[in-house]
């Protein structure tokens, strides 16, 4: 097991490599220029260069990216072009408000998921089950963001019941787990937990509705098994699978939503990106992709490991 | 059944907890929901535009000059700022003369005197400078690029110093902010080098302005107090709070929800909610122009002034303005009739699409050579008002005239750099017009940078390389003037001359509208960009 923890972590650093390396190039073969966060756009062109030099910007390419690298090795990500401050003062925040709000849309997902796909792969075939998949479909074809505008209309601008913006009253700086911030967190998570629940329910229909066919199901119920026992047995021969898809979910969830961040100026890592996408921010770009691409692979892994543990039978050579 | 009761009984007794009204706001805190996506940098040079110096500039710090932004009825013009008086040196014009107000104090208590003005000016353009700092020199220089250095005369006294005579100083100034150097100096004492001052500086700036920061939380708000130590009017809020809401719907809804009390740019299909709903929707002409900028060289068919005179003639403005909810000025040249420098143009810019027509059969165009344009634009972006239905709509117009429009639609970001490389560049693809839109709040800003031939690019935003040796003339001729009236005469002949040639498809002005609490009261919306925050209050 410790080998493959070692081993596992040294795969993350060509994994670190490639995506910082093919995040710079995509901002550099993208149209535009990241001197535009720093200087207005008319200004004179001896201005601009000086600038330019200035922040290293007229260096080679590899000479940038060799900058950038050696500078994150020692555990610096650079400073934001835009706003000057520390890459990493932005995102550790963005990334405390963006696990908040995906740990809130996860345990609503996963808890409504697992409770639909269970219903609907126990009772298959019933009206319970094409109730559950109907949820399930809408769940993973309505985008996110739409619904998040019609939650806004109905519940902050007609009923003026929940806030339609923000991380608490007076920002996520101070964040108390009381109901006037609270609030705050329902409509953004509720509106990102739509898609895992649909993929979580459909997942674990499947899940359930095969275990249900097998043949020591049948052997148990022949042995005079109450439901809750077989139920049991159920849940532990799924949960591996039903868990890898969870993991991965909150992975995606981890790399905050763009569209539903923004919907609601959420303060979190998709906000972050969108911001640094316009801007050509190009360290806080590299710096908030590579970090999430870490939070990911440590994900998976923390996932491989509770599948092990969960079903022994599944080997970690 | 029970079941059922059960979950009503709960729902209602839940219903007094979520529908909680929201938190009493103090008295007289005015929330503000931005279109930036951050806060507007608070070191004393605002980035973010126009919106920057209106929101983290203009009530933070002040300048030497200043603008008038107490009336709604005519246009803005400069005032005494920090400074009461100035006057250009008879014997040398490259150095001006300015007299500091006395008695006025940063927000840290230290003195505002000509110590702080050599320094303010040392912080962008001297490289030796302990405080010195690249990242403020983008927004600075470019708004003052005749700027070369300051000299105390006395401590109320300083001589500001220009690569050449430019009468235009005294308005490029209104965007110099004074920071205070006492403050700075603390961060220096506590910070391992100049840089990280300037950062700490950012979370706790001081200047001389009607508000002084008391909370920064980056990327979320910026909380302001009114400085009861202000030297001129004080301001009625007591507070202001500043929140980045780039979306607008977002903050539509904020506004609605009583999140805030106050957003800038409202889309023009929630005006007519928003009104159903009691919010004041404010607008005024402004110093804002949205136009295609045409390229003057290659084979562009915008090289023939005829051309260029019946697109302006073929648009029907009144049409566009009813597609934008009103939210557009229609505008008959870089500046509005009557302003000082509009002048006396023998080109009346109207609707007269036969007038159109016939001036394009007169440079050979017609049905059977009809004229096909090129068109660089952006789907989004700051002050692009909105720009894809105003081109589609314009591309529709014109094809009545018998104009086939094409667009190259690019990412803002993209269009604002290509716009410094000019129509010859590869980046223009071919592109006869550029629509990028632009602040013309001073002369340099609204008519030299297109229109003299030594800012083609890579100097500057002449774009489409115009060549005029009149124009250089006449602009050489209004640096010159230093007596404001002579000033404003030669600005206004460089104008009239511009509209005359149709130097750019004048389409049209944005009105800045805003969309505001009916609480808010003591609200003034200048013809201009910023806004004056002393003025509005809380009912």
């Amino acid at each position: 097991m410790l080998f493959y923890l070692i081993r596992r972590i040294i795969y993350a650093i060509p994994i670190a490599l490639a995506v910082g390396f093919v995040c710079f190039m995509l901002v550099q073969i993208a149209p535009g220029d990241p001197i535009n966060a720093i200087v207005p756009a008319d200004a004179p062109g001896d201005v601009v260069e000086q600038v330019r030099r200035d922040y290293g910007l007229d260096k080679p390419l590899p000479v940038q990216f060799g900058i950038w690298l050696s500078k994150v090795v020692q555990g610096d990500l650079g400073r934001s072009l835009a706003t000057g401050r520390s890459v990493w003062s932005d995102l550790s925040g963005a990334i405390q408000n963006t696990l908040m709000l995906a740990v809130a849309a996860s345990l609503i997902g996963f808890t409504l998921g697992c409770v639909l796909g269970g219903l609907a792969g126990t009772f298959r075939g019933s009206f319970i089950d094409r109730a559950a998949v109907s949820v399930a479909v809408a769940g993973v074809s309505v985008p996110h963001y739409w619904l998040g505008m019609v939650l806004v209309v109905i519940f902050s601008v007609q009923l003026n019941w929940l806030p339609a913006m923000g991380a608490g009253p007076g920002g996520s700086g101070d964040w108390a787990w009381d109901w006037e911030h609270v609030k705050h967190l329902v409509l953004p998570a509720v509106t990102l937990a739509v898609i895992p629940m649909g993929i979580v329910t459909r997942t674990v229909r499947g899940i359930i509705a095969e275990i249900m066919n097998q043949e020591f199901v049948t052997a148990l119920r022949g042995k005079g098994l109450t439901r809750g026992g077989i139920f049991l047995h159920v849940v532990k021969n799924a949960a591996p699978n039903a868990l890898a898809v969870m993991g991965l979910q909150l992975g995606y969830l981890m790399g905050g939503s763009i569209l539903v961040e923004t919907v609601f100026s959420w303060p979190g890592t998709g906000l972050l990106l969108n911001n640094a996408i316009f801007q050509r921010d190009l360290p806080v770009l590299q710096g908030t992709i590579l970090v999430l691409a870490m939070f990911f692979v440590a994900l998976n892994l923390a996932v491989d490991l509770v599948q092990t543990a969960l079903d022994p039978r599944i080997k970690r050579a | 059944m029970r079941l059922r009761r059960f979950l009503m009984t709960a729902c209602l007794a839940a219903l007094p907890l979520v529908a909680a009204a929201p938190a009493a706001q103090a008295q007289g805190t005015i929330r503000i929901g931005m279109t930036a996506a951050d806060i507007p940098l608070t070191n004393g040079q605002p980035d973010q535009g126009f919106e920057g110096n209106r929101f983290t500039g203009i009530p933070l710090f002040d300048s030497l000059t200043m603008w008038d932004l107490s009336s709604a009825d005519r246009p803005s013009t400069v005032i005494p700022g920090l400074a009461t008086e100035w006057r250009v040196d008879p014997n040398d014009r490259t150095r001006w003369i300015f007299t500091l107000r006395r008695g006025v104090r940063f927000h840290d208590g230290s003195e505002f005197n000509a110590d702080a003005v050599v320094w303010n000016v040392r912080k962008v353009l001297d490289r030796e400078a302990p405080h010195f700092d690249p990242r403020q020199v983008g927004v600075t220089a470019t708004r003052m690029p005749t700027l070369r250095r300051a000299e105390k005369i006395d401590d109320y006294t300083v001589a500001l110093i220009t690569s050449e005579p430019d009468s235009l100083l005294p308005i490029n100034l209104t965007n110099l902010f004074m920071a205070s150097p006492a403050q700075w100096d603390r961060h220096r004492a506590a910070s391992p080098n100049a840089e990280a001052a300037w950062g700490a500086f950012a979370r706790e700036p001081s200047g001389t302005g009607p508000f002084r920061v008391t909370r920064f939380v980056p990327r979320e708000r910026l909380e302001m107090a009114r400085f009861d130590g202000y030297w001129g009017e004080k301001a009625r809020a007591e507070r202001i709070v500043l929140l980045p809401i780039p979306e607008a719907n977002a903050r539509t809804a904020a506004l609605l929800s009583n999140q805030v009390d106050w957003i800038e740019a409202p889309s023009p299909d929630a005006m007519p909610q928003l009104r159903q709903r009691g919010m004041v929707i404010t607008s005024n002409a402004q110093p804002h122009v949205w136009p295609w900028q045409p390229c003057f060289v290659g084979d562009s068919p915008l090289r023939d002034v005829r051309v260029r005179r019946a697109l302006n003639l073929a648009i029907d403005r009144e049409a566009m303005r009813t597609l934008l909810g009103g939210m557009m000025a229609i505008p008959v040249g870089t500046v509005p009739r009557g302003h000082p420098w509009f002048g006396n143009p023998s080109f009346n810019i109207r609707t007269d699409k036969a007038e159109a027509r016939r001036l394009l059969a007169e440079a050979g165009y017609g049905p059977n050579r009809p004229l096909t344009l090129r068109v660089q634009i952006s789907a989004s972006g700051s002050g692009q008002m909105q720009p894809l239905s105003m081109n589609e709509f314009l591309q529709q117009d014109l094809k009545e005239v018998g104009v086939n429009v094409e667009f190259d639609v690019i990412e803002w970001n993209a269009l604002f750099t290509n716009w410094r490389n000019g129509c010859q560049h590869a980046s223009a693809r071919g592109a006869h017009a550029t629509n990028v839109s632009f602040a013309a709040m001073d002369p340099f800003f609204a008519m030299v940078r297109f229109w003299d031939s030594k800012m083609a690019p890579p100097v500057s935003n002449n774009w489409g390389h115009f060549n005029d040796p009149r124009f250089d003339a006449m602009i050489a001729e209004a640096r010159n003037a230093f007596e404001p009236a002579e000033r404003d005469a030669a600005l206004a002949r460089l104008h009239a001359a511009g509209v005359d040639e149709a130097l750019f498809i004048w389409i049209a002005h944005d009105v800045a509208p805003r969309a505001m609490s009916p609480r808010i009261r003591g609200y003034v919306q200048p013809q201009s960009w910023f806004v004056d925050l002393r003025l509005p209050y809380i009912q």
